[in-house]
């Protein structure tokens, strides 16, 4: 018997008449206003809005297909794998950073409602429409030296083996595709072109964690640079909500902060004293003595707090004169804090 | 409904540099027939900085204050976003990690303790909005806020990473959250609908990077005071900190000025409840909010 294409299709998905028709009763209109700029030939952006019948299975990617395809060929934009692996297709629609070829148009629709703006992951760096120039992306990546450095036998006689417990410590930093979905939505490198950013960091980190690696130090390091290292992130999470692979980067940056503390690299700055004041304060009060970790951690650096520091006094909200810490709170029990950060701290700076 | 019961981590600077937000918090409470009970033992969360210099002891300290609130068999709750993220950020490790509860434990039984993950943490806007309900706030209403444009920002660590805090807040979407905005429209007030209202404040680089600090607060401020705002009103006290003591030095970096006063979230409800002044506490704030005073 000669089956067609559709029926086999049918077949081994196993798909009954009503689940192979296009899913007209939860189809929604919806108004996708794109942000459309050629850099050879516009002075300035602009937006172009279409309305288009969204159907329940459609991705962000298919929308851009059928405004190419249907609307107006011109249209840029990367896409290559459809499969959630290269980390072209990476965009924003309504700010939030997403994989177009992974994300369904309704989820995003129940979110932001029936209008979805489509954008380049970062404006100033549009060429093309979707399409950015993401050299300062892949310039920030080859500074961490995103590979393993070793001196490798060429003729090994045994395999070099990795346990299973050394895998877990990559926490999947491994899996990061490049898109730069976190990159382009971290506020720390939209003010402060210097930072390496969530991106770099990761890959700082999954190489400086493998057990074949002799470039540790050195990555350690470059990241713990003041001004463009793990103490420029600001912690706003904002590049663990981005990432479409849930790689979680700013875990692995307060794992590079924790590493820096661990083999002795950290120098005494004002971040570094900054994190470790938390525990001088802890100690003595149980709170974070505020006024004690600014002068600590700024030495005479603290002068130029001064006038804030007045206005703090004159609205009553920190005592100057308070020496012997009366106005200090103090936690019930400090007994117990006192003996959990002797037995448990194990950092040093 | 049965009388609430929390037990209040206040964190530190509701102990320091903002009094306001503990006394306006407890004037809350009390209009609103919600118990607190003060957890006197907790110590600092490590303010997401602790944990850079030495995890295993962040999350050692903060499973402690939780013991604390387990004890008493209440939900732990929080006034200031960064301590919920930490708190919370413990709870989520201790709870799906058995090795490293196991590890914390170890330690805290040296001092008598166990955490068991048996009590929930929450930032009291939440609790507000999803243990008393914001119609019932509604109702308590005395001075309506309907003069006033009133700009929500909800500070990243109530909102970000989403998967940690979903259970929490009842789903807020990061990218477009609600709730603040909700509260707001219970008190009658008029929000404003800005950009950098789910943005960052700078807060945590103020020391070692001030520039990046300066911008992010100054933009913010800025976007605010741009789409006609009176006032911006927060529930983290170090994105009030930021936002209301660094108007001078931001707005000189951006070079504009920049003067609009920045409530804490329960300041705002206590206005609205009609808390006496001293609670209210608006005297501590750097940029006054002249609106308020008769
Ligand atoms: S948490 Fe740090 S690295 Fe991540 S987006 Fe924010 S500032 Fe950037
Ligand atoms: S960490 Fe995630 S968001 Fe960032 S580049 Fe890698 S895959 Fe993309
Ligand atoms: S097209 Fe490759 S990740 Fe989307």
């Amino acid at each position: 018997m000669i089956h067609t294409e559709e029926e086999v299709i049918k077949e081994v998905l196993h798909l009954n008449e009503e689940e192979h028709r296009p899913d007209f009763a939860h189809t929604r209109k919806v108004k996708v206003k794109v942000f459309r700029f050629n850099v050879e030939t516009d002075y300035l952006p602009y937006y172009k809005t279409y309305e288009m019948k969204v159907s329940k299975d459609e991705l962000i990617l298919d929308l851009l297909n059928r405004i190419k395809w249907e609307h107006d060929g011109s249209f840029s934009y990367r896409r290559s794998c459809r499969h959630g692996i290269c980390g072209a297709c990476a965009i924003k629609v309504n700010g939030k950073a997403v994989l177009a070829c992974k994300e369904n148009a309704q989820d995003l629709v129940k979110i932001f409602g029936n209008e979805l703006v489509f954008e380049p992951q970062s404006q100033k760096r549009a060429v093309k429409d979707m399409i950015i120039d993401k050299s300062d992306f892949w310039e920030k990546h080859a500074a961490v030296k995103p590979y393993v450095e070793a001196t490798v036998d060429p003729r090994p006689t045994k395999e070099t083996l990795m346990t299973p417990t050394k895998a877990e410590q990559f926490l999947e930093s491994d899996y990061c595709i490049q898109c730069g979905a976190c990159h382009y939505s971290c506020p720390a490198l939209e003010v402060n072109e210097d930072y390496l950013g969530p991106a770099a960091l990761v890959s700082a980190y999954r190489f400086t964690i493998d057990p074949r690696d002799e470039a540790s130090e050195e990555r350690l390091e470059l990241t713990s640079q003041m001004g463009i290292g793990v103490w420029d992130c600001v912690k706003c999470n904002e590049c663990v909500e981005a990432c479409p692979k849930e790689i979680n980067p700013i875990e692995k940056i307060t794992k590079l902060h924790n590493m820096q503390f661990e083999q002795g690299i950290a120098k005494r700055n004002v971040a570094t004293k900054h994190a470790e004041g938390f525990v001088r304060s802890i100690k003595k009060y149980g709170y974070l003595d505020e006024q004690d970790i600014v002068m600590y951690s700024e030495g005479l650096g603290v002068v130029k707090h001064m006038s804030e520091a007045i206005k703090m006094i004159k609205a009553g909200k920190i005592h100057p004169f308070d020496v012997m810490k009366k106005k200090m709170p103090r936690s019930k029990n400090l007994d117990e804090i006192q003996k959990l950060i002797k037995i448990t701290q194990t950092n040093k700076l | 409904m049965s009388k609430l019961r929390y037990a209040l981590y206040t964190g530190c600077t509701a102990r320091e540099s903002t009094p306001e937000l503990l006394s306006s918090t407890m004037a809350v409470a009390d209009k609103l027939g919600i118990e607190l009970i003060l957890l006197d033992e907790a110590s600092c969360c490590g303010a997401s900085h602790l944990q850079d210099f030495d995890e295993m002891l962040a999350y050692t300290l903060n499973a402690r204050n939780i013991c604390y609130a387990e004890k008493m068999g209440l939900k732990l709750v929080t006034i200031c976003n960064t301590c919920q993220l930490n708190t919370a950020m413990t709870k989520h490790q201790l709870d799906k990690d058995p090795e490293l509860k196991e590890k914390v434990n170890a330690k805290l039984a040296e001092v008598g303790l166990e955490y068991k993950g048996t009590s929930e943490v929450q930032h009291f806007l939440y609790a507000l909005i999803q243990d008393y309900g914001l119609d019932k706030v509604r109702e308590k209403v005395v001075t309506p806020l309907s003069d006033f444009n009133i700009a929500p920002f909800y500070g990243c660590h109530n909102i970000r990473p989403s998967e940690l805090h979903e259970h929490s807040t009842g789903g807020e979407n990061p990218y477009n959250p609600t709730s603040l905005d909700s509260l707001i429209e219970a008190l009658e007030g008029n929000t404003v609908d800005y950009e950098s209202k789910n943005k960052c404040c700078g807060f945590h680089v103020d020391l070692q990077a001030p520039q990046t600090s300066n911008a992010l607060t100054g933009t913010a401020l800025l976007d605010a005071i741009d789409n006609n705002a009176d006032m911006i009103v927060t529930p983290c006290p170090l994105c009030q900190l930021n936002m209301d003591l660094k108007q001078h030095s931001a707005g000189k970096q951006l070079g504009r000025d920049i003067e609009l006063p920045v409530l804490h979230m329960p300041q705002m409800v206590a206005l609205a409840l009609g808390c006496d002044e001293k609670s209210i506490g608006l005297k501590y704030n750097v940029t006054k909010a002249t609106q308020f005073s008769k």
